[in-house]
């Protein structure tokens, strides 16, 4: 029994390992092939460049990985960054200090996480139905406020902090990327509050039984996504430096993509932290590359559709092979138990 | 005293409730705005809701499944435009064709998404969600931006909104609402009465049990999709009859209107419990609201989006809270009258 228990346990981080291993696999390849094609693409200013451009997705990204691995979802990410942004933009339009006027924006962030969380942690709803209403009842929000208008006039100090290189050659959202990726990582895979994370994902039931604290956690997770969704829109006000009511609509796509290709299982559970960045460079240097090849904006986007299904189809397939290619073998490897639980 | 309960399922309740929340809506919307209560205003909304009705249907079968079709947005816009553009290139198609056209297109894209959802084991938010990206891109790429326009479509297509089947007093109903009512009670009594359609609440309701139990779940779930997706094409052509104008954008955001929908008529976004009816109501619902509060001075026309969420936020959490004592206490009593050994054909009866 231990030893069928160690002998799956085993089986099962060769197969994460081999996941990540594909993801850098590709990356390499990818990187490569841009780098033969676009001489100085791995130069340090063309990275940076890269990254900066969809670095707010990529932040909301570490946020989301909780989420999903936690078995929930939550799909009004891109409506919490447009509410932030708008809020922050209306204030400032309204004469309120840009320091107060981003406060303001990060706590209503908070709130809107902590609005999705009391529904599906207090009440029990389903979080797909709940962040559903969020992102349309969000950007309707946003809408009310600054209508069909664009908003900018931010003083210069915010524009250049979305624009213009802070420490050495990085901007502020970089470093803020940075440091939090570092966190991230800690609190998912090495901390307590990311083994709950796990143990929620993998089952409520274990989690129950285990004396974790549900809702708490639920609610932790939700209002952390809504902070950090609106601190993204904040950043994505600073770098455009205007702000309209479909500010950052339809990112929900690209950041559940990237989790999701990052090897983190829609059901929870399942996924680390280190999958998830391979991912996140692996779709950036992706799109960049399809630029590279004047492939257009649009056509990148379906490119990323087709990845989000090929990365839980790929792995389905390949299960389904190895349990046929199991069963067909006599029973000396597995009993029918066995592959029934592959 | 639990003969109430016991007759009424909770799901006619609901329904019930909806079409009473309709008229307090469109009575309280007739104090507030002038000429409200008035033929034109009919035509206006029941014409909007045609659409997002027979979307919805489609919907309501593949979420009974316990899965989800987010792409259904996609497949309307995609529809509307490539039928649109076969009719400018050639009026003298006749209209029996362009209608299976669309819902042929509907149901190969719903094929792809249930392919892969019943058989490649990939669930359905994952595949939708992509396929909602993937047929938009398929349209945007085959239009190369160009736009179908109302001169080069066809005469009958353009009158075909504006007719009158039945005329009702001063009430003028539009062959497009018939579709979509007739479409509503043909799904929901083959829900109720056919093998597939009681096939879709077993697997909604335990997927493992269903599987056990012998059902061909993936032949189902993928008819599901392919069902929802034929629904799609015909709403396509549809959009493309009402608006005349399609241009690479048309239907997008759709998915959020009909999920919505779904879910205010009371579908479980979990499986198992939900009605074709409820999903027509949803609908009306969520049209009625929002056409009315475009007419209506007091509020801006953008609170629409922030009542849309806060109405479906309401329904699933009625449902959970309301529906589920209310299930709690129908179940409790269809248990004490199996309990009564004296009357054990009564006990069948009300189970």
């Amino acid at each position: 029994m231990v030893r069928e228990l160690e002998r799956r346990t085993h089986g099962l981080e060769r197969r994460l390992r081999s996941w990540e291993g594909f993801l850098l696999g590709i990356l390499v390849v990818v990187v490569a092939l841009n780098a033969v094609v676009a001489p100085g693409y791995l130069s340090l200013p063309n990275q940076i460049n890269l990254f900066q451009l969809s670095v707010e997705k990529a932040i909301v990204v570490l946020a989301m990985a909780f989420v999903i691995v936690s078995g929930e979802i939550d799909l009004s990410v891109a409506s919490v960054m447009g509410l932030a942004a708008v809020v922050l933009a209306w204030l400032t339009g309204q004469g309120v200090a840009t320091e107060l006027a981003i406060v303001v924006a990060l706590l209503v962030g908070c709130l809107c996480g902590l609005f999705n969380g009391f529904w599906i942690a207090v009440i029990g709803l389903p979080s797909l139905a709940v962040t559903l209403a969020g992102l349309i009842g969000y950007r309707g929000l946003a809408r009310l406020l600054i209508e069909d208008r664009s908003i900018g006039g931010f003083p210069q100090w915010f524009e250049d902090l979305g624009q213009r290189p802070l420490i050495g050659p990085f901007p502020l959202a970089l470093i803020i990327f940075a440091i939090m990726l570092v966190g991230a990582t800690v609190l998912l895979q090495s901390s307590g509050f990311g083994r709950y994370v796990y143990v929620l994902g993998n089952s409520v039931q274990v989690a129950r039984f285990s004396g974790v604290r549900i809702s708490r956690l639920r609610f932790g997770i939700f209002a952390m996504s809504g902070f950090v969704a609106a601190l993204a829109g904040v950043l994505l006000a600073a770098r455009l430096g205007a702000v309209r009511g479909s500010t950052a609509e339809g990112f929900e796509l690209d950041i559940i993509t990237m989790v999701l290709l990052g090897g983190v299982s829609i059901f929870g559970g399942r996924g680390t932290m280190p999958g998830v960045i391979l991912s996140i460079l692996l779709i950036l240097n992706l799109r960049n590359g399809l630029g590279l090849a004047n492939v257009t904006g649009n056509t990148q986007t379906g490119v990323v559709g087709v990845l989000l299904i090929l990365s839980v189809l790929i792995p389905n397939l390949v299960g389904a092979a190895r349990t046929r290619f199991a069963r067909e073998q006599p029973a000396a490897v597995a009993g029918p138990g066995m592959t029934q639980l592959e | 005293m639990p003969r109430l309960p016991r007759h009424l399922r909770p799901e006619q309740l609901r329904e019930l409730t909806l079409v009473l929340i309709i008229f307090v809506v469109v009575a309280f919307f007739a104090t507030q705005i002038e000429g409200y209560l008035s033929a034109r205003t009919f035509t206006r909304i029941s014409t909007s809701v045609a659409v997002i009705a027979v979307v919805a249907v489609g919907q309501t079968l593949v979420v009974l499944t316990r899965n989800i079709d987010l792409s259904v947005g996609s497949i309307v816009g995609l529809v509307a435009y490539f039928v649109g553009t076969m009719l400018s290139n050639d009026p003298t198609i006749a209209a029996p064709v362009a209608v299976a056209v669309s819902i042929g297109i509907g149901a190969a894209l719903g094929a792809v998404n249930g392919l892969l959802v019943a058989y490649g084991r990939v669930p359905a938010i994952v595949t939708t969600l992509g396929t909602l990206a993937l047929y938009r891109v398929a349209l945007v790429e085959l239009s190369g931006a160009r736009t179908v326009t109302t001169d080069a479509l066809p005469a009958w297509l353009l009158d075909l909104p504006r007719a009158t089947l039945i005329s009702l007093g001063a009430i003028d109903v539009r062959p497009l609402v018939v579709l979509a009512v007739l479409i509503a009670i043909c799904f929901q009594l083959g829900l109720r009465y056919l093998p597939y359609g009681r096939r879709l609440f077993a697997i909604g309701s335990n997927p493992e049990a269903a599987q056990v139990a012998g059902f061909p779940v993936e032949r189902d779930v993928l008819g599901a999709f392919v069902l929802s997706g034929a629904l799609a094409g015909l709403a396509g052509f549809m959009f493309l009859a009402r608006f005349g104008n399609i241009t690479v954008t048309a239907g997008q955001g759709l998915e959020l209107q009909v999920v919505a929908a779904v879910v205010v008529g009371g579908v479980n976004i979990f499986g198992g419990v939900g009605s074709a009816i409820g999903a027509l109501l949803g609908a009306t619902l969520i049209d009625l609201l929002q056409q009315s509060l475009i007419r209506w001075l007091q509020v801006s026309e953008f609170l629409r989006d922030a009542v849309l969420g806060a109405l479906i936020l309401f329904a699933v959490a009625s449902d959970k809270v309301i529906l589920g004592r209310l299930r709690t206490i129908g179940v409790r009593a269809r248990r004490r009258a199996q309990e009564v050994p004296v009357a054990p054909e009564e006990a069948g009866h009300g189970a």
